[in-house]
Protein backbone atom coordinates (compact mmCIF):
# COMPACT_ATOMS: atom_id res chain seq x y z
CA UNK A 1 0.00 0.00 0.00
CA UNK A 2 1.24 3.47 -1.07
CA UNK A 3 2.70 5.37 2.17
CA UNK A 4 -0.15 7.80 1.58
CA UNK A 5 -2.64 6.08 1.68
CA UNK A 6 -4.15 5.49 5.13
CA UNK A 7 -7.54 3.32 3.89
CA UNK A 8 -8.27 1.60 1.29
CA UNK A 9 -11.78 0.38 -0.18
CA UNK A 10 -11.61 -2.38 -2.41
CA UNK A 11 -15.43 -4.10 -4.06
CA UNK A 12 -17.58 -2.92 -1.08
CA UNK A 13 -21.04 -3.85 -1.23
CA UNK A 14 -23.07 -2.87 2.25
CA UNK A 15 -26.56 -3.94 2.93
CA UNK A 16 -29.63 -3.01 5.42
CA UNK A 17 -31.04 -6.12 5.29
CA UNK A 18 -32.16 -6.80 1.47
CA UNK A 19 -31.58 -3.38 0.21
CA UNK A 20 -28.08 -2.24 -1.07
CA UNK A 21 -27.01 1.14 0.44
CA UNK A 22 -23.61 0.68 -1.15
CA UNK A 23 -22.35 -1.00 -4.80
CA UNK A 24 -18.91 -2.11 -5.39
CA UNK A 25 -17.29 1.16 -4.09
CA UNK A 26 -13.22 1.34 -4.42
CA UNK A 27 -11.92 4.24 -3.08
CA UNK A 28 -8.62 5.22 -1.43
CA UNK A 29 -8.12 7.82 1.55
CA UNK A 30 -5.14 9.81 1.82
CA UNK A 31 -3.01 10.41 5.14
CA UNK A 32 -3.26 14.18 6.44
CA UNK A 33 -6.03 14.95 4.10
CA UNK A 34 -9.33 16.10 4.35
CA UNK A 35 -11.43 13.97 2.14
CA UNK A 36 -15.21 15.39 1.83
CA UNK A 37 -17.74 13.21 1.04
CA UNK A 38 -20.58 14.50 -1.19
CA UNK A 39 -24.30 13.94 -2.46
CA UNK A 40 -27.72 13.91 -1.94
CA UNK A 41 -29.86 12.55 1.23
CA UNK A 42 -29.51 9.05 0.66
CA UNK A 43 -26.94 8.65 -1.38
CA UNK A 44 -24.72 6.44 0.93
CA UNK A 45 -22.14 9.10 2.17
CA UNK A 46 -22.76 8.36 5.98
CA UNK A 47 -23.28 5.09 5.89
CA UNK A 48 -19.98 4.99 4.27
CA UNK A 49 -18.57 6.92 6.99
CA UNK A 50 -19.89 4.89 9.34
CA UNK A 51 -18.34 1.46 8.02
CA UNK A 52 -15.50 2.70 8.68
CA UNK A 53 -15.30 2.67 12.52
CA UNK A 54 -17.71 -0.17 12.28
CA UNK A 55 -20.18 1.69 13.30
CA UNK A 56 -22.80 0.45 11.39
CA UNK A 57 -22.35 -2.80 13.51
CA UNK A 58 -25.02 -1.83 16.16
CA UNK A 59 -27.70 -1.98 13.70
CA UNK A 60 -28.94 -5.36 13.42
CA UNK A 61 -28.85 -6.96 10.29
CA UNK A 62 -26.41 -4.96 8.16
CA UNK A 63 -23.75 -7.08 5.83
CA UNK A 64 -21.07 -5.85 4.43
CA UNK A 65 -18.98 -7.38 1.53
CA UNK A 66 -15.30 -6.78 0.40
CA UNK A 67 -12.68 -5.52 2.12
CA UNK A 68 -11.43 -2.18 4.27
CA UNK A 69 -7.57 -1.78 4.59
CA UNK A 70 -6.58 0.18 7.20
CA UNK A 71 -2.68 -0.46 8.40
CA UNK A 72 -2.63 -3.41 5.75
CA UNK A 73 -5.61 -5.08 7.57
CA UNK A 74 -8.81 -5.64 6.35
CA UNK A 75 -10.72 -4.09 9.39
CA UNK A 76 -13.87 -6.45 8.98
CA UNK A 77 -11.74 -9.52 9.17
CA UNK A 78 -12.91 -11.62 11.80
CA UNK A 79 -10.19 -11.61 14.17
CA UNK A 80 -10.35 -7.09 14.35
CA UNK A 81 -11.87 -6.26 17.03
CA UNK A 82 -14.15 -3.51 16.61
CA UNK A 83 -13.58 -1.44 19.47
CA UNK A 84 -9.74 -1.55 18.40
CA UNK A 85 -10.77 -0.17 15.14
CA UNK A 86 -12.87 2.60 17.12
CA UNK A 87 -9.73 3.78 19.36
CA UNK A 88 -7.90 4.27 15.97
CA UNK A 89 -10.57 5.64 13.84
CA UNK A 90 -12.02 8.50 16.11
CA UNK A 91 -15.86 10.16 15.13
CA UNK A 92 -17.52 13.69 15.42
CA UNK A 93 -21.27 13.35 14.65
CA UNK A 94 -24.31 15.52 13.35
CA UNK A 95 -25.72 16.44 15.98
CA UNK A 96 -23.28 17.66 19.23
CA UNK A 97 -23.81 14.69 21.89
CA UNK A 98 -21.62 15.49 24.74
CA UNK A 99 -21.75 13.27 27.57
CA UNK A 100 -24.18 14.48 31.20
CA UNK A 101 -20.56 14.95 32.54
CA UNK A 102 -18.52 17.71 33.31
CA UNK A 103 -16.50 19.41 30.53
CA UNK A 104 -13.91 17.82 32.11
CA UNK A 105 -14.87 14.51 32.54
CA UNK A 106 -16.12 13.89 28.96
CA UNK A 107 -12.65 14.57 27.71
CA UNK A 108 -11.06 12.46 30.27
CA UNK A 109 -13.94 9.71 29.68
CA UNK A 110 -12.23 7.69 26.54
CA UNK A 111 -8.86 7.54 27.58
CA UNK A 112 -9.36 7.31 31.59
CA UNK A 113 -11.44 3.70 29.86
CA UNK A 114 -8.84 2.96 27.50
CA UNK A 115 -5.90 3.42 29.94
CA UNK A 116 -4.60 6.05 27.46
CA UNK A 117 -2.48 9.00 29.19
CA UNK A 118 -3.97 8.31 32.40
CA UNK A 119 -0.21 9.82 33.52
CA UNK A 120 -1.41 12.91 33.49
CA UNK A 121 -4.79 13.36 32.08
CA UNK A 122 -4.96 17.07 33.34
CA UNK A 123 -1.96 18.09 30.38
CA UNK A 124 -4.02 15.80 28.13
CA UNK A 125 -7.47 17.47 28.32
CA UNK A 126 -5.80 20.84 28.38
CA UNK A 127 -4.12 19.64 24.92
CA UNK A 128 -7.25 18.37 23.46
CA UNK A 129 -9.24 21.26 24.31
CA UNK A 130 -6.30 23.84 22.69
CA UNK A 131 -6.43 21.11 19.75
CA UNK A 132 -10.32 22.20 19.17
CA UNK A 133 -10.01 26.09 20.03
CA UNK A 134 -11.83 25.38 23.27
CA UNK A 135 -9.88 25.94 25.72
CA UNK A 136 -9.88 29.50 26.36
CA UNK A 137 -13.55 29.65 26.41
CA UNK A 138 -14.24 26.71 29.00
CA UNK A 139 -10.35 26.46 31.43
CA UNK A 140 -12.26 28.24 34.07
CA UNK A 141 -15.61 26.09 33.74
CA UNK A 142 -13.92 22.79 33.59
CA UNK A 143 -16.01 21.61 36.21
CA UNK A 144 -19.31 22.92 35.05
CA UNK A 145 -21.69 20.36 33.39
CA UNK A 146 -21.03 19.89 29.40
CA UNK A 147 -24.88 20.68 28.77
CA UNK A 148 -24.50 24.36 29.78
CA UNK A 149 -22.85 25.12 26.93
CA UNK A 150 -23.85 26.29 23.20
CA UNK A 151 -24.09 23.96 20.33
CA UNK A 152 -21.02 25.34 18.41
CA UNK A 153 -18.94 24.54 22.30
CA UNK A 154 -20.51 20.93 22.23
CA UNK A 155 -19.54 20.35 19.02
CA UNK A 156 -15.86 21.58 19.50
CA UNK A 157 -15.76 19.81 22.82
CA UNK A 158 -16.89 16.65 20.53
CA UNK A 159 -14.16 17.33 18.72
CA UNK A 160 -11.70 17.57 21.83
CA UNK A 161 -13.14 14.53 23.18
CA UNK A 162 -12.47 12.37 19.94
CA UNK A 163 -9.09 13.95 20.10
CA UNK A 164 -8.28 12.98 23.72
CA UNK A 165 -7.94 9.57 22.21
CA UNK A 166 -5.66 10.45 20.01
CA UNK A 167 -7.05 8.91 16.47
CA UNK A 168 -5.28 8.33 12.89
CA UNK A 169 -8.59 9.42 11.46
CA UNK A 170 -11.16 11.67 12.53
CA UNK A 171 -14.52 11.25 10.74
CA UNK A 172 -17.16 14.01 10.75
CA UNK A 173 -20.48 13.36 9.76
CA UNK A 174 -22.15 16.75 9.00
CA UNK A 175 -20.59 18.52 11.96
CA UNK A 176 -21.88 21.93 11.39
CA UNK A 177 -25.15 20.86 10.01
CA UNK A 178 -26.91 21.50 13.32
CA UNK A 179 -24.77 24.97 13.88
CA UNK A 180 -24.85 28.07 13.54
CA UNK A 181 -23.00 30.15 10.98
CA UNK A 182 -20.22 31.72 13.17
CA UNK A 183 -19.73 28.37 15.08
CA UNK A 184 -19.63 26.38 11.73
CA UNK A 185 -16.41 28.93 10.58
CA UNK A 186 -14.63 28.13 13.76
CA UNK A 187 -15.17 24.37 12.93
CA UNK A 188 -14.18 24.87 9.38
CA UNK A 189 -10.64 26.52 11.06
CA UNK A 190 -10.28 23.97 13.22
CA UNK A 191 -10.55 21.47 11.08
CA UNK A 192 -7.89 22.89 8.27
CA UNK A 193 -5.66 23.30 11.89
CA UNK A 194 -6.34 19.42 12.23
CA UNK A 195 -5.24 17.91 8.91
CA UNK A 196 -1.00 18.71 9.79
CA UNK A 197 -1.82 15.34 12.65
CA UNK A 198 -4.79 14.19 11.70
CA UNK A 199 -6.59 12.26 8.04
CA UNK A 200 -10.35 13.62 8.21
CA UNK A 201 -13.23 12.37 6.03
CA UNK A 202 -16.43 14.40 6.24
CA UNK A 203 -19.68 13.91 5.13
CA UNK A 204 -21.65 17.52 3.95
CA UNK A 205 -24.70 18.67 2.89
CA UNK A 206 -22.89 22.29 2.04
CA UNK A 207 -20.83 22.75 -1.22
CA UNK A 208 -19.31 25.54 0.32
CA UNK A 209 -17.82 23.73 2.85
CA UNK A 210 -16.60 21.08 0.92
CA UNK A 211 -15.17 23.27 -1.83
CA UNK A 212 -13.56 25.28 1.27
CA UNK A 213 -11.78 22.67 3.29
CA UNK A 214 -11.44 19.87 1.95
CA UNK A 215 -8.42 18.61 -0.59
CA UNK A 216 -10.20 15.59 -2.40
CA UNK A 217 -13.95 14.96 -2.98
CA UNK A 218 -15.83 12.18 -3.80
CA UNK A 219 -19.37 12.69 -5.27
CA UNK A 220 -22.05 9.70 -4.44
CA UNK A 221 -25.49 9.17 -6.20
CA UNK A 222 -27.84 6.08 -4.52
CA UNK A 223 -24.64 4.03 -3.31
CA UNK A 224 -22.37 4.60 -6.06
CA UNK A 225 -19.57 6.49 -6.18
CA UNK A 226 -19.73 8.43 -9.34
CA UNK A 227 -16.73 10.91 -9.23
CA UNK A 228 -13.63 11.15 -6.63
CA UNK A 229 -11.06 13.67 -7.89
CA UNK A 230 -9.16 16.70 -6.22
CA UNK A 231 -11.88 19.37 -4.74
CA UNK A 232 -10.61 21.47 -6.73
CA UNK A 233 -11.38 19.94 -10.13
CA UNK A 234 -14.41 18.34 -9.10
CA UNK A 235 -15.92 22.34 -8.40
CA UNK A 236 -14.32 23.53 -11.70
CA UNK A 237 -14.10 21.10 -14.01
CA UNK A 238 -15.77 17.70 -12.74
CA UNK A 239 -14.89 14.99 -15.37
CA UNK A 240 -18.87 13.53 -14.72
CA UNK A 241 -22.15 15.43 -16.29
CA UNK A 242 -23.98 13.62 -12.81
CA UNK A 243 -21.30 15.46 -10.59
CA UNK A 244 -21.44 18.69 -12.45
CA UNK A 245 -25.39 18.68 -11.97
CA UNK A 246 -25.31 18.23 -8.50
CA UNK A 247 -22.40 20.49 -7.62
CA UNK A 248 -24.58 23.78 -9.70
CA UNK A 249 -28.10 22.63 -8.19
CA UNK A 250 -29.26 21.73 -11.27
CA UNK A 251 -30.89 18.28 -9.18
CA UNK A 252 -30.12 17.23 -5.22
CA UNK B 1 -77.79 30.75 7.27
CA UNK B 2 -75.97 32.53 9.54
CA UNK B 3 -78.97 31.48 11.77
CA UNK B 4 -78.44 27.88 11.69
CA UNK B 5 -74.72 28.24 12.02
CA UNK B 6 -75.08 29.92 15.43
CA UNK B 7 -77.20 27.14 16.34
CA UNK B 8 -74.78 24.55 15.06
CA UNK B 9 -72.48 26.47 17.20
CA UNK B 10 -73.87 26.25 20.22
CA UNK B 11 -75.08 22.61 20.29
CA UNK B 12 -70.89 21.82 19.61
CA UNK B 13 -70.03 24.03 22.46
CA UNK B 14 -72.80 22.21 24.85
CA UNK B 15 -71.61 18.79 23.81
CA UNK B 16 -67.74 20.22 25.11
CA UNK B 17 -69.27 21.53 28.16
CA UNK B 18 -71.07 18.21 28.75
CA UNK B 19 -67.95 16.83 27.82
CA UNK B 20 -65.99 18.68 30.32
CA UNK B 21 -68.12 18.36 33.07
CA UNK B 22 -67.89 14.56 32.66
CA UNK B 23 -64.15 14.11 32.60
CA UNK B 24 -63.48 16.69 35.36
CA UNK B 25 -66.30 14.99 37.65
CA UNK B 26 -64.30 11.53 36.96
CA UNK B 27 -60.99 13.09 38.09
CA UNK B 28 -62.97 14.65 40.71
CA UNK B 29 -64.48 11.30 41.82
CA UNK B 30 -61.24 9.29 41.87
CA UNK B 31 -59.69 11.97 44.51
CA UNK B 32 -62.61 12.04 46.77
CA UNK B 33 -61.91 8.20 46.88
CA UNK B 34 -58.66 8.25 47.69
CA UNK B 35 -59.30 10.94 50.55
CA UNK B 36 -62.30 9.81 51.44
CA UNK B 37 -60.43 6.02 52.22
CA UNK B 38 -57.03 7.73 53.85
CA UNK B 39 -59.37 9.95 55.97
CA UNK B 40 -61.49 7.26 57.26
CA UNK B 41 -58.54 5.32 58.03
CA UNK B 42 -57.01 7.83 59.99
CA UNK B 43 -59.63 9.12 62.06
CA UNK B 44 -60.07 5.49 62.88
CA UNK B 45 -56.70 4.53 63.37
CA UNK B 46 -55.51 7.29 64.66
CA UNK B 47 -56.11 6.76 68.45
CA UNK B 48 -54.69 3.01 68.57
CA UNK B 49 -51.36 4.84 67.63
CA UNK B 50 -48.70 5.77 69.97
CA UNK B 51 -45.27 5.42 70.56
CA UNK B 52 -45.44 2.33 72.90
CA UNK B 53 -48.25 0.87 69.90
CA UNK B 54 -44.79 0.90 67.19
CA UNK B 55 -42.19 -0.03 69.78
CA UNK B 56 -43.79 -2.81 71.56
CA UNK B 57 -45.10 -6.52 70.74
CA UNK B 58 -48.85 -7.64 70.71
CA UNK B 59 -50.06 -8.93 74.17
CA UNK B 60 -53.55 -10.28 75.58
CA UNK B 61 -53.32 -12.61 72.65
CA UNK B 62 -53.03 -9.89 70.40
CA UNK B 63 -55.82 -8.25 72.04
CA UNK B 64 -53.51 -5.13 73.70
CA UNK B 65 -50.20 -4.31 73.25
CA UNK B 66 -48.31 -2.90 69.68
CA UNK B 67 -47.21 -4.62 66.85
CA UNK B 68 -43.68 -3.90 66.51
CA UNK B 69 -42.74 -7.67 65.27
CA UNK B 70 -44.82 -6.74 62.04
CA UNK B 71 -43.60 -3.64 61.04
CA UNK B 72 -40.24 -5.25 61.35
CA UNK B 73 -41.15 -7.76 59.40
CA UNK B 74 -42.20 -5.73 56.92
CA UNK B 75 -39.41 -4.11 56.40
CA UNK B 76 -37.62 -7.21 56.19
CA UNK B 77 -39.77 -8.39 53.55
CA UNK B 78 -39.33 -5.51 51.68
CA UNK B 79 -35.58 -5.33 52.03
CA UNK B 80 -35.29 -9.02 50.99
CA UNK B 81 -37.76 -8.40 47.68
CA UNK B 82 -35.78 -5.90 46.58
CA UNK B 83 -32.48 -7.67 47.13
CA UNK B 84 -33.92 -10.26 45.01
CA UNK B 85 -36.21 -8.32 42.54
CA UNK B 86 -33.76 -5.55 41.68
CA UNK B 87 -30.65 -6.65 40.71
CA UNK B 88 -32.46 -9.54 38.36
CA UNK B 89 -34.87 -7.25 37.12
CA UNK B 90 -32.26 -4.82 35.85
CA UNK B 91 -29.93 -7.50 34.43
CA UNK B 92 -32.95 -8.80 32.44
CA UNK B 93 -33.79 -5.36 31.14
CA UNK B 94 -30.59 -4.68 30.18
CA UNK B 95 -30.15 -8.10 28.43
CA UNK B 96 -33.44 -7.34 26.80
CA UNK B 97 -33.09 -4.05 25.57
CA UNK B 98 -29.50 -3.74 25.06
CA UNK B 99 -28.01 -7.27 24.16
CA UNK B 100 -30.51 -9.26 22.85
CA UNK B 101 -31.04 -9.40 19.01
CA UNK B 102 -34.31 -7.79 18.53
CA UNK B 103 -36.75 -10.88 17.30
CA UNK B 104 -39.21 -13.40 18.06
CA UNK B 105 -37.27 -14.78 21.14
CA UNK B 106 -36.99 -11.15 22.81
CA UNK B 107 -40.81 -10.83 21.66
CA UNK B 108 -41.54 -14.72 23.35
CA UNK B 109 -39.59 -13.46 26.23
CA UNK B 110 -41.64 -9.65 27.13
CA UNK B 111 -44.90 -11.76 26.32
CA UNK B 112 -43.80 -14.32 29.11
CA UNK B 113 -43.11 -10.79 31.91
CA UNK B 114 -45.95 -9.65 30.78
CA UNK B 115 -48.32 -12.57 31.70
CA UNK B 116 -46.38 -13.07 34.94
CA UNK B 117 -47.51 -9.44 35.90
CA UNK B 118 -51.00 -10.95 34.97
CA UNK B 119 -50.77 -13.86 37.66
CA UNK B 120 -52.56 -13.33 40.65
CA UNK B 121 -50.47 -12.59 43.66
CA UNK B 122 -52.11 -15.84 45.56
CA UNK B 123 -50.40 -18.06 42.63
CA UNK B 124 -47.16 -16.55 43.58
CA UNK B 125 -47.80 -17.39 46.73
CA UNK B 126 -48.55 -21.30 46.04
CA UNK B 127 -45.38 -21.08 44.34
CA UNK B 128 -43.50 -20.11 46.74
CA UNK B 129 -45.54 -22.29 49.18
CA UNK B 130 -44.24 -25.05 46.94
CA UNK B 131 -41.05 -24.13 45.56
CA UNK B 132 -39.26 -22.66 47.89
CA UNK B 133 -40.52 -23.31 51.04
CA UNK B 134 -40.91 -27.16 50.53
CA UNK B 135 -39.03 -28.59 47.70
CA UNK B 136 -35.95 -26.19 48.74
CA UNK B 137 -36.71 -26.05 52.51
CA UNK B 138 -36.73 -22.94 52.92
CA UNK B 139 -39.44 -23.36 55.47
CA UNK B 140 -41.85 -20.47 55.77
CA UNK B 141 -39.08 -17.82 56.34
CA UNK B 142 -38.35 -14.76 55.66
CA UNK B 143 -35.77 -16.57 52.87
CA UNK B 144 -38.61 -17.63 51.43
CA UNK B 145 -40.94 -14.73 51.70
CA UNK B 146 -38.39 -12.50 50.07
CA UNK B 147 -37.86 -14.79 46.73
CA UNK B 148 -41.56 -14.62 46.31
CA UNK B 149 -42.23 -11.17 46.79
CA UNK B 150 -39.37 -10.63 44.88
CA UNK B 151 -40.64 -12.58 41.67
CA UNK B 152 -43.77 -10.79 42.45
CA UNK B 153 -42.24 -7.06 41.69
CA UNK B 154 -40.17 -8.88 38.75
CA UNK B 155 -41.92 -7.27 35.87
CA UNK B 156 -42.34 -4.10 37.35
CA UNK B 157 -39.25 -3.72 37.50
CA UNK B 158 -38.11 -5.37 34.15
CA UNK B 159 -40.56 -2.70 32.27
CA UNK B 160 -39.59 0.20 34.50
CA UNK B 161 -35.95 -0.57 33.77
CA UNK B 162 -36.93 -1.28 30.05
CA UNK B 163 -38.73 1.87 29.79
CA UNK B 164 -35.58 4.06 31.69
CA UNK B 165 -33.30 2.28 29.34
CA UNK B 166 -35.11 3.19 25.96
CA UNK B 167 -34.97 6.95 26.95
CA UNK B 168 -31.41 6.82 27.18
CA UNK B 169 -30.56 8.54 23.83
CA UNK B 170 -28.94 6.20 21.40
CA UNK B 171 -26.22 9.37 20.58
CA UNK B 172 -24.89 8.53 24.08
CA UNK B 173 -24.03 5.04 23.35
CA UNK B 174 -22.61 6.25 20.14
CA UNK B 175 -20.49 8.53 21.34
CA UNK B 176 -19.25 6.29 23.67
CA UNK B 177 -18.75 3.48 21.26
CA UNK B 178 -16.92 5.94 18.84
CA UNK B 179 -14.45 6.47 21.71
CA UNK B 180 -13.48 2.51 21.71
CA UNK B 181 -15.36 1.81 24.83
CA UNK B 182 -16.69 -0.77 25.30
CA UNK B 183 -20.34 -2.30 25.25
CA UNK B 184 -19.86 -3.51 28.78
CA UNK B 185 -17.95 -0.19 29.98
CA UNK B 186 -20.99 1.93 27.60
CA UNK B 187 -23.82 0.55 29.49
CA UNK B 188 -21.45 0.65 32.90
CA UNK B 189 -20.56 4.05 32.66
CA UNK B 190 -22.87 5.62 30.29
CA UNK B 191 -26.46 4.07 30.02
CA UNK B 192 -26.57 2.77 33.89
CA UNK B 193 -26.20 6.10 35.43
CA UNK B 194 -28.08 7.89 32.87
CA UNK B 195 -31.34 5.34 33.61
CA UNK B 196 -31.24 4.66 37.04
CA UNK B 197 -33.52 7.46 38.39
CA UNK B 198 -35.85 6.04 35.81
CA UNK B 199 -35.30 2.57 37.23
CA UNK B 200 -35.89 3.08 40.73
CA UNK B 201 -38.58 5.43 40.62
CA UNK B 202 -41.00 2.57 39.09
CA UNK B 203 -39.23 0.25 40.68
CA UNK B 204 -39.47 1.48 44.10
CA UNK B 205 -43.76 2.22 43.46
CA UNK B 206 -43.89 -1.74 42.58
CA UNK B 207 -41.88 -2.38 45.84
CA UNK B 208 -44.77 -0.25 47.68
CA UNK B 209 -47.26 -2.34 46.28
CA UNK B 210 -45.57 -5.55 47.22
CA UNK B 211 -45.38 -4.21 50.79
CA UNK B 212 -48.76 -4.03 51.22
CA UNK B 213 -49.71 -7.53 49.61
CA UNK B 214 -50.84 -10.71 52.15
CA UNK B 215 -51.69 -13.38 49.27
CA UNK B 216 -47.87 -14.05 48.94
CA UNK B 217 -46.53 -14.06 52.19
CA UNK B 218 -49.25 -15.78 54.05
CA UNK B 219 -47.91 -18.96 52.92
CA UNK B 220 -44.30 -18.42 52.61
CA UNK B 221 -43.02 -16.05 55.35
CA UNK B 222 -45.83 -14.74 57.41
CA UNK B 223 -46.22 -15.95 61.43
CA UNK B 224 -50.08 -15.67 63.18
CA UNK B 225 -48.09 -14.72 65.99
CA UNK B 226 -44.36 -14.35 67.42
CA UNK B 227 -42.96 -12.53 70.05
CA UNK B 228 -39.40 -12.58 69.23
CA UNK B 229 -37.35 -11.32 66.45
CA UNK B 230 -36.13 -12.90 63.42
CA UNK B 231 -32.62 -14.02 63.70
CA UNK B 232 -32.06 -15.29 60.53
CA UNK B 233 -33.46 -15.11 57.08
CA UNK B 234 -34.73 -18.17 57.76
CA UNK B 235 -36.99 -17.88 60.49
CA UNK B 236 -40.52 -16.80 60.47
CA UNK B 237 -42.05 -13.00 60.82
CA UNK B 238 -45.18 -10.77 61.35
CA UNK B 239 -45.84 -8.83 58.72
CA UNK B 240 -48.19 -5.75 58.64
CA UNK B 241 -50.56 -7.27 55.96
CA UNK B 242 -51.44 -10.25 57.36
CA UNK B 243 -51.22 -9.39 60.31
CA UNK B 244 -54.51 -7.01 59.72
CA UNK B 245 -55.57 -10.10 57.82
CA UNK B 246 -55.70 -12.59 60.98
CA UNK B 247 -57.14 -9.54 63.56
CA UNK B 248 -59.86 -8.98 61.30
CA UNK B 249 -61.12 -12.94 60.77
CA UNK B 250 -59.59 -15.12 62.99
CA UNK B 251 -58.12 -13.43 66.19
CA UNK B 252 -59.34 -13.82 69.63
CA UNK B 253 -61.61 -11.19 69.43
CA UNK B 254 -61.98 -9.41 66.21
CA UNK B 255 -65.04 -7.01 67.54
CA UNK B 256 -62.68 -5.73 70.49
CA UNK B 257 -59.65 -5.28 68.63
CA UNK B 258 -61.13 -2.82 65.67
CA UNK B 259 -58.96 -0.02 66.66
CA UNK B 260 -56.09 -2.14 67.03
CA UNK B 261 -56.93 -3.19 63.40
CA UNK B 262 -57.08 0.37 62.28
CA UNK B 263 -54.22 1.40 63.52
CA UNK B 264 -52.55 -0.98 61.53
CA UNK B 265 -53.97 -0.36 58.70
CA UNK B 266 -53.11 3.27 58.82
CA UNK B 267 -48.91 2.31 59.83
CA UNK B 268 -49.28 -0.21 56.73
CA UNK B 269 -50.86 2.82 54.34
CA UNK B 270 -47.64 5.24 56.09
CA UNK B 271 -45.12 2.92 55.38
CA UNK B 272 -46.44 2.33 51.50
CA UNK B 273 -46.93 6.12 51.31
CA UNK B 274 -43.83 6.60 52.78
CA UNK B 275 -42.20 4.18 50.04
CA UNK B 276 -43.59 6.07 47.15
CA UNK B 277 -42.41 9.24 48.72
CA UNK B 278 -39.26 8.04 48.26
CA UNK B 279 -39.72 7.45 44.18
CA UNK B 280 -41.50 11.25 43.93
CA UNK B 281 -38.86 12.51 45.56
CA UNK B 282 -36.03 10.72 43.17
CA UNK B 283 -38.18 11.71 39.94
CA UNK B 284 -38.18 15.44 40.98
CA UNK B 285 -34.71 15.15 41.62
CA UNK B 286 -34.29 13.32 38.34
CA UNK B 287 -36.15 16.09 36.51
CA UNK B 288 -34.14 18.84 37.83
CA UNK B 289 -31.19 17.20 36.64
CA UNK B 290 -31.81 15.90 33.35
CA UNK B 291 -30.97 17.94 30.56
CA UNK B 292 -31.65 16.35 26.94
Amino acid sequence: MDSNVIIKMNNVNFYYGASQALTDISMTFRKNKVTALIGPSGCGKSTLLRLLNRMNDLIDGTRVEGEILFEEKNIYASNVDPVEIRRKIGMVFQKPNPFPKTIYNNISYGPKLNGVGTTDMDTLVEQSLKQAVLWDEVKDILNKSAMNLSGGQQQRLCIARALAMKPDILLMDEPTSALDPISTAKIEELIEGLKKNYTIIIVTHNMQQAARISDETAFFYIGNLIEYNETEKIFTKPDVKQTEDYITGRFG
Amino acid sequence: MALSMNTSMKWRYLKQHIFFAMVRASALIIALALGGLVFYIFYNGIGAISWEFITKPPTHSMTEGGIMPAILGTIYLTLGAIAVGLPLGIASAIYLTEYARQGRIVRLIKVGINCLAGVPSVVFGLFGLGFFVIFLKFGSSILSGSLTLGFLILPTIIGASEEALKAVPQTFREASLSLGVSKWQTIYRIVLPNALPGILTGSILGIGRAAGETAPIMFTAAAYFTAKLPGSVFDEVMALPYHIYVLATAGTNIEATRPIQFGTVLVLVAVVLGIDLVAIIIRSYMRRNKRW
